[in-house]
């Protein structure tokens, strides 16, 4: 028993004297998007640096901001990850915990695609089909309808005679609100229910937009809350499934999947950064201004990912299917002044 | 009687017909009952082993490479903080050189461009050459022969799990690359052998799946179950003999008694929850640290050791406890001495057994930050070991599976082979115990 007591001892001295000890690397959470590229230059940095090799979580971008705004401090992340842009009430959370000072870093650009299992149709899709599709209300005739279409040929005549069925990403991934914003909310436009609904709703727009994002529940949408290799998983198994993905993914399992177009344009890297290819959205990095002198090798590591070498065109982010941002020169200095969101405005 | 030779004389009647019949039919269940199990058994472990074994494999590219003194050191000094300027992008030149040099010796013809010649190389060879030239400062200006990983898509097409059909839309190799690899593979340059960095290694990001192992998330599950039995054994022990050998039987002890076969029940991601609002947000031990994990596994753990002992120390006979204080022992001598080490086997049974339910399990590991790009960095030292981030064993494979490249997905198998390797080793360390020491009354 004495050896037992002693470990025992040891180990509740080792849990107090933890509290005291300095963290040495930089902590990372966030959006399950940008996790690869997070780990691509966590690993790079951690070759070519004396730092150890920063740690990556994912988790989601609500999810790694929850924890950022958690507070300041060596028990709390240095960096959040997300695949879109921090909410004013997120920013409010953060103040309020005594996060004040954000740097946020704008790293590039990620398409968003529509894929299917390879060899069965091949879809060319505009954002009224997707509306028509997968939106609960519809207008048929001028009138507002729940939706009734029940395959792609009967919402939209040039479509394959292929029921519908969709696995879109579930509500705590930014993908969902970029898919929700570009390509629902665009085609309620197109087809003009936005109007009609904003007659329905006495003129108020933004009730209007919400009941456009309003998905059908009779299970033709089905939310994914899992990653990527879930989708994947799903439309392996239904051959009538259509998925989202990220661009990235769809480049690695090319063996798998084939992507259709979105108003004609084929997604790739080229024609997402020439804006040509609509559904695309911007990644982010939000950094705590107060770690930057206390934690060793965050304002480095920063410095590099940024860095042409590295989310420039020919970089290693670019190749796995970051799309450049063409303004990397104004993140960059963003990085060197350690201008908060703050100083921005 | 239609049968004349039938000597019997007794005749079954139409009910014992029944009752026989009866039986018969529930042992044909039984067995079909085993043989769907036995079934599934070896349905699981042909998937594991198919899918998995590949991953202890993996192709490699053996090329000389010039140190050239030019790249790599411009003034000659060799000055080590000088030296360590050159990040890995200063090394790719080199790694495309000897790729050029390399095609040459062997007279293999190819239009590819020499960027994509090197690209069959994995990126993580540009890092093993600074890691070797820092080391050997020395060597700069020679030719020193390295054996490189092969990009995961070369060894795709080794494994036949990428194939010139399935690689048309693909953007990291071609055909051409691909004939360039069958060439290579004639002159022995690549060849395809044991990866033991597979089960040494650290994670690897994303883009380069051939450099990833499982030995750092294997040390982080081995400091968690340190944790875990230098807690969990101590104080499950204690408790189960307090409650077992001194408690007065009343309603206090009976309701501490259904607390534990209780707890023994609660599904393990709410020791996850438990374990992210105490040990992080409350006591501020550090994220995604094996120590938290090791806390969280232990309470998960507690109820199996405490029920396990205590049906250990009920099996010793009372006789044992009479006689040791008929002689005059007092009640813990008694315990001690007499019962304690009778019911030893079984109580170190019931821990392996806990412990291996401990090191397979994800879900706690989840909410205290062990999922991810973590386990990179191998821990320097013991404490780093406890304290510094890391993954777990099963936290890695999950991790591996959800990545987009395919050849993560093959790693994840290999991954569960060796964590079925260890479960296996524990289970059958248990069952050796129970077989040698227990003694039956």
């Amino acid at each position: 028993m004495s050896v037992a007591k002693i470990t025992f001892s040891a180990l509740t001295l080792s849990t107090a004297a933890t509290v005291a000890i300095a963290r040495d690397q930089v902590q990372i959470a966030g959006s399950s998007t940008v996790l690869p590229y997070a780990s691509i230059v966590a690993e790079a940095f951690g070759e070519n640096f004396d730092y150890p090799t920063p740690v990556v979580e994912s988790g989601g971008s609500s999810a790694g901001l929850k924890r950022f705004c958690e507070g300041v401090g060596k028990n709390t992340i240095d960096i959040a990850n997300a695949s879109r842009q921090i909410k004013p009430s997120e920013l409010e959370v953060c103040q309020a915990n005594g996060v004040t000072d954000i740097i946020e870093l704008r790293i590039g650009y990620d398409g968003i695609v529509f894929a299917s299992e390879k060899g069965g149709n091949e879809f060319a899709y505009t954002a009224a089909d997707w509306f028509l599709a997968l939106s609960d209300q519809i207008l048929i005739e001028g009138k507002l309808v729940d939706n009734p279409n029940q395959s792609w040929s009967s919402v939209n005549a040039d479509l394959q005679d292929q029921p519908l069925k969709a696995f879109i990403p579930g509500t705590k991934h930014g993908t969902r609100e970029v898919f929700e914003d570009k390509v629902i909310l665009a085609g309620c436009e197109a087809t003009g229910a936005l109007d009609a609904l904003k007659d329905a709703n006495g003129g108020d727009e933004k009730a209007a937009e919400k009941a456009c994002i309003t998905l059908r529940t009779d299970g033709v949408s089905v939310d994914i809350d899992g990653d990527y290799t879930e989708t994947l998983a799903r439309i392996e198994s239904n051959k009538n499934g259509i998925g989202i993905f990220g661009l990235a993914f769809y480049e690695n399992n090319t063996d798998k999947l084939q992507v259709a177009t979105m108003e004609g344009v084929i997604p790739t890297v080229e024609s997402i950064s020439s804006g040509e290819y609509p559904v695309s959205r911007p990644l982010y990095m939000y950094l705590k201004q107060a770690h930057l002198e206390v934690i060793p090798g965050l304002k480095d590591f920063a410095e590099f990912f940024v860095l042409d070498e590295i989310a420039g065109e020919d970089g290693p982010l670019a190749e796995y299917g970051l799309v450049a941002d063409p303004e990397l020169e104004t993140t960059q200095e963003i990085v060197a002044n350690g201008q908060t969101i703050a100083d921005a405005n | 009687m239609s049968n004349p030779l039938k000597t019997s004389l007794l005749t079954l009647d139409a009910r014992t017909k029944k009752r026989n019949a009866a039986e018969t039919r529930f042992r044909a269940y039984g067995i079909a009952a085993i043989g769907a199990g036995l079934a599934m058994l070896i349905l699981l472990l042909v998937t594991i082993f198919g899918k998995g074994l590949g991953a202890f494999q993996q192709t490699f590219v053996t090329l000389n490479v010039p140190l050239l003194e030019e790249k790599l050191d411009k003034n000659g000094t060799r000055d080590l903080e000088k030296i360590k300027k050159v990040s890995t992008f200063g090394y790719a030149p080199l790694l495309k050189k000897a790729m050029e040099e390399t095609l040459t010796e062997y007279g293999i013809e190819t239009n590819l461009k020499s960027k994509k010649q090197a690209a069959l190389l994995s990126k993580s060879a540009a890092a093993q050459l600074r890691n070797y030239v820092l080391a050997n400062t020395d060597m700069i200006g020679e030719t020193v022969e390295f054996t490189f990983l092969a990009n995961a898509r070369v060894d795709g097409y080794l494994k036949d799990r990428v194939t010139r059909e399935s690689i048309a839309n693909d953007k990291s190799i071609n055909a051409a690359q691909l004939d360039m690899v069958d060439a290579l593979l004639a002159a022995e340059v690549i060849e395809k052998r044991f990866n033991l960095s597979f089960i040494t290694g650290a994670d690897a990001s994303d883009q380069r799946p051939e450099a990833a192992g499982m030995g750092v998330s294997m040390l982080g599950s081995f400091f968690m179950m340190l944790v875990v039995l230098a807690l969990a054994l101590p104080i499950g022990v204690a408790a189960s003999i307090y409650l077992e050998e001194f408690a007065p039987k009343n309603w206090i002890t009976d309701i501490i008694e259904v607390n534990i076969s209780n707890l023994a029940a609660v599904p393990s991601i709410v020791f996850g929850i438990l374990g992210l609002a105490v040990f992080i947000n409350s006591v501020h031990l550090p994220q995604s640290a094996p120590l938290v994990g090791g806390l969280v596994l232990t309470l998960m753990t507690l109820p199996t050791i405490i029920i396990s002992t205590r049906a250990s120390l009920k099996s010793v006979p009372p006789s044992i406890r009479d006689a040791a204080l008929g002689v005059g022992a007092s009640k813990m001598q008694s315990v001690f001495h007499h019962v304690l080490p009778l019911a030893a086997p079984g109580i170190f049974t019931g821990t392996i057994i806990g412990l291996a339910q401990a090191l397979g399990e994800t879900a706690p590991l989840l909410l205290i930050g062990m999922i991810g790009f973590i386990a990179s960095n191998a821990p320097d030292s013991v404490a780093s070991g406890f304290l510094d981030p890391n993954s777990a064993m099963p936290a890695q494979i999950y991790e591996w599976a959800k990545r987009a490249d395919p050849a993560f997905y093959e790693r994840a198998w290999g991954g569960i082979i060796i964590l079925l390797v260890f479960l296996i080793t524990m289970n059958t360390i248990a069952v050796i115990l129970r077989r040698r020491f227990e003694r039956r009354w």
